[in-house]
């Protein structure tokens, strides 16, 4: 099984990626929302596409509050 | 940004007719109805009346066609429900038994919109994408087939405000799935991926990005080669119109509508900044 360290890279490429920014401007406890300035459609993109990514669910109220990827990144460890 | 909805040269195209919040044409034998009210097609009262015009419409367009496909040509968005901002601003100036009252017609109308589209005597798609939450969703559980685009999300968030789905989407969930899927997407409010939703049987094909208009052209395509008269028959013995449930549905919807906490509810959701404004 991955670690979460490969997780959290996975999820900053994945970003980076979905969003069009260069990987290394993003740091795993950036606040998400403010680097990415992602608004509430934006959000649920992302989410879909880390489950495709992970092939796990993750409901929403598990990252009602879950802003920075280190955060995330142990959420998504936990279904894996 | 809308998404591609253009026709191929040499395409037959009958009855075009474009309105504010959507437009439809008929086309080589399907009836195409588009979604467009920015941003994401949400459904109120010149919606409402413009889908009333749609069914009325449709029912001339019938005798021409064997398929219905219902899409968005929106980015965010196949529907992203009723539009909760002129619901929450029109009870702000009206007195509670008036607001009340026209919940109540407001619902009766819809449902008469959405029952018409489910019992067609075509065989009707939703080609969804992105944002189908609420009374989006509920527009997508009318038809026969839902094909998703793999980015697209389902939800019931209506709990949140207070409140239950009211545009038919209960009566038409129970008929389709287990009720333990049932009460995950009701009373957890959470979303579901195209992925789930196929392995629970809501959805019939999952597509990549930008592919569900396509696949339901196709899937459209082969639906011509049957004989319309036992399409439609065969939907009516497979797929009847709960009536009671949905009359249930409307009476608790205007009960539980009429008690503050909606208002409050409402008003949340209007002035929400939050990120994820549908989860409470």
């Amino acid at each position: 099984m991955q670690t979460t360290d490969q997780t959290l890279e996975e999820i900053l490429s994945l970003a980076a990626a979905q969003f069009k920014v260069p990987r290394e401007t993003l740091n795993p406890d950036d606040d998400f929302f403010k680097t990415l300035r992602i608004d509430s459609l934006q959000t649920l993109d992302l989410l879909t596409k880390l489950e495709h990514h992970f092939g796990v669910e993750l409901p929403d109220y598990e990252l009602q509050g879950v802003s920075d990827f280190r955060t995330l990144a142990g959420k998504i460890q936990a279904r894996l | 940004m809308k998404e591609s909805g253009v026709y191929e040269a040499g395409t037959d195209v009958k009855f075009a007719n474009e309105e504010g919040a959507l437009s439809w044409a008929l086309v080589d034998g399907v009836v195409e109805l588009a979604l467009h009210r920015a941003p994401c097609n949400e459904l109120g009262s010149a919606s409402l009346e413009e889908l009333e015009k749609f069914a009325s419409a449709l029912e001339n367009m019938q005798a021409e066609a064997h398929a219905l496909i219902i899409y968005s040509e929106l980015k965010p968005g196949f529907c992203a429900g009723a539009d909760l901002r002129e619901l929450y601003q029109r009870a702000q100036t009206i007195e509670k038994s008036e607001a009340e009252r026209a919940v109540r017609n407001f619902l009766e109308r819809i449902h008469r919109v959405l029952n018409l589209i489910d019992a067609a005597p075509l065989t009707t798609i939703a080609a969804v994408h992105g944002v189908t939450f609420g009374g989006g969703f509920e527009l997508a559980l009318a038809c026969d087939l839902i094909i998703a685009d793999k980015m697209a999300r389902f939800c019931f968030p209506e709990l949140r405000l207070g409140l239950i789905p009211g545009f038919g989407g209960i009566p038409r969930l129970k008929r389709d799935l287990g009720n333990a899927v049932m009460r995950d997407l009701l009373l957890t409010g959470r979303s579901f991926n195209a992925t789930k939703a196929q392995q629970i049987g809501l959805v019939s094909q999952v597509v990549g990005e930008g592919e569900a208009l396509r696949a339901a052209r196709a899937t459209a395509a082969q639906l011509r080669k049957f004989d319309r008269a036992t399409a439609a028959a065969a939907k009516k013995f497979i797929k009847p119109i709960p009536h009671d449930e949905m009359r249930q549905e409307i009476d608790i919807f205007c009960e539980l509508f009429a008690r503050p906490a909606v208002q409050a509810g409402l008003r949340k959701f209007v002035e929400s900044t939050d990120a994820q404004p549908y989860l409470p």
